[in-house]
């Protein structure tokens, strides 16, 4: 079994483009063979995970392909980076990271990336269709563009996201392929209709990808979602216990109109059924804190808040007006804020303690004020990884719960 | 040098001796190494508080984040890598961190896919670059 290349593939790989093309050919080469792919196919966009600042190799690497005259030969978007360049004075960085970090944000415009610099490139004017074959970096973005949109990507990551958009190549292996995309895992909700929280959508996530492992999961019996972002905040917590790329929901999501189409015609490897108490118990297990307990922060939007989650924000911020005692933090793309700004839906919403958050989010860099005490969020994603990387207790509700406990001063949520 | 004892295929071809780390469970880099002096640092793995710089590592396979090949191409960049990585499957994460360090450092830390079983830590381990682009990997 050898890998094929093109006259395309083979002229980049003999150096007869730019050097930067060279490089990013001869490591695509590389890790298609490490996984087997016998050829190499066409990408109608890229993704790219590489903009938050590990140590000097993430910078290195991309300032190699400068010099190397690389440029992205497919439209590419960016993830989101270290650094709120919209807002500067947020976050408290020493110099020598804030340089690095910056520079790594800038260095990928100067190779043609789009500014966009969010975690959310399926809510952008990037937005992939059906079918496509793109290469994605970021576990929440992959989930979502396979699964609600069903375009192809497979869990692309550091260094190689880029050399496929460097190339406007990919493996051909993997979720590309129509025959590794069939359903392998049953999850039935049983139990009577459960209505279409947000939360329940948060809990399902959780539960499958802790119990899918590397299978692809199929969900029997979701209620029709209100809107995508239901989906999204799935897919990310599903792709934050587990390493779930794609997910079925049968009668939902397109490539699972039937069951049978999404078992592609087989049976399940494996039935699993979800009761109320499952979800319940995902659910508390995100909170490390009681009712009641002293707030210090509200955290929003991971992944980065949609426009249509800002209009259903700011009614409850302007119907409950919490104070501005407890800041609410909202990260978003810096698209969608522009959007915002334009139409003026932003004024007098910093009374309530609004503070937008944009490129970044708040739990991959210093933003918070206060780190000593509990912040409560929206996000399982945010809920699952927040303790560990900036060291905060958090308190899990729905957005209406966020704002009261805003409000509130403490942690009020509405019973189950 | 004696004939070696099994032959694998290269993610990254190199030559490398030290003595073995072999870990029972797959390690993420990311989250799991101090990249400034190459300590095991994820607090849920058995070889917690070893080191894996200078060492041949031994593991069944790789394991998490895509951010581990940055951290893998970090640490040889920095000298706290280990000289040789063994695999017992591919793992393209890993594969992707060795070949960027090359391809930036000129540095070519081999990682091999091969059969792991009789390494135990402590073994002296030679990999060297066989006919046909084989890894050789000895025990000295």
């Amino acid at each position: 079994m050898s890998l094929e290349l093109n006259a395309g593939d083979q002229s980049m790989l003999q150096g007869e483009q730019d050097h930067a093309a060279a490089a990013a050919m001869k490591i695509l080469v590389a890790v298609s063979k490490a996984v087997g792919a016998r050829k190499l196919l066409d990408i109608s966009g890229a993704h790219i995970d590489g903009c938050l600042y590990h140590g000097q190799a993430s910078l290195d690497f991309v300032e190699r392909l400068i010099e190397g005259g690389g440029r992205v030969r497919v439209p590419t978007t960016l993830n989101v980076g270290s650094f709120d360049l919209i807002h500067p004075g947020l976050v408290k960085m020493p110099a020598a990271e804030e340089v690095p970090a910056r520079r790594l944000m800038k260095a990928h415009l100067e190779l043609g990336c789009q500014a966009t610099f969010t975690c959310a490139p399926y809510q952008t004017r990037f937005r992939p269709g059906f079918g496509e074959q793109i290469a994605w970096g970021e576990s929440n973005a992959i989930v979502f563009a396979n699964s609600v949109i069903g375009a192809r990507t497979n869990r692309y990551g550091d260094f190689i996201d880029l050399c496929c958009a460097i190339t406007g190549r990919a493996p051909a292996w993997g979720l590309h392929l129509s025959e590794n995309r069939r359903g392998q895992v049953l999850f039935e909700l049983v139990g009577s209709d459960p209505e279409p929280s947000d939360s329940l959508f948060v809990a399902v996530g959780l539960i499958i990808g802790q119990a899918s492992s590397d299978r692809i999961p199929v969900i029997s019996g979701l209620p029709r979602p209100r809107d995508e972002d239901q989906l999204k905040a799935l897919g990310a917590a599903a792709a934050t216990t587990g390493a779930v790329a794609l997910f079925h929901a049968v009668g939902i999501t397109p490539e699972a109109n039937t069951l049978e189409e999404a078992f592609h015609g087989m049976g399940p490897e494996e039935t699993v059924r979800i009761t109320r108490a499952d979800l319940d118990d995902a659910l508390a297990r995100l909170s490390s804190v009681a009712d009641g307990a002293p707030l210090a922060a509200v955290s929003l939007g991971t992944p980065h808040f949609s426009y249509e989650e800002w209009m259903r924000l700011l009614p409850l911020l302007r119907e409950i007006a919490p104070g501005r005692g407890v800041p609410i933090y909202v990260n978003t793309g810096r698209a969608t804020l522009a959007r915002l700004q334009d139409e003026g839906a932003l004024v007098g919403m910093e009374a309530f303690g609004l503070v937008p958050v944009a490129d970044t989010c708040t739990y991959v860099t210093a933003i918070l004020e206060r780190l000593d005490g509990v912040v409560m969020t929206n996000s399982g994603k945010w809920a699952h990884y927040a303790p560990g990387n900036i060291g905060v207790s958090v308190a899990f509700g729905d957005m209406e719960d966020c704002v009261r406990s805003a409000a509130a001063g403490r942690v009020v949520r509405a019973a189950p | 040098m004696k004939a070696p004892d099994r032959t694998g295929t290269f993610h990254l071809a190199g030559s490398a001796q030290g003595p073995a780390l072999v870990l029972s469970q797959a390690l993420s880099f990311w989250g799991g190494i101090n990249v400034e002096t190459g300590d095991i640092i994820d607090h849920s793995h058995p070889n917690l508080r070893g080191n894996i710089a200078g060492k041949i590592l031994v593991m069944p396979g790789g394991r998490g984040s895509s951010s581990s090949s940055s951290v893998l191409a970090e640490a040889i960049r920095r000298g706290t890598a280990p000289a040789g990585i063994i695999l017992e499957r591919p793992d393209p994460i890993l594969a992707v961190g060795a070949i960027v360090a090359e391809f930036l450092y000129e540095i070519s830390m081999p990682l091999v896919v091969c059969e792991i079983s009789g390494i135990v830590s402590g073994d002296r381990i030679a990999i060297d670059l066989g006919e046909d682009a084989q890894a050789m990997v000895s025990k000295l």
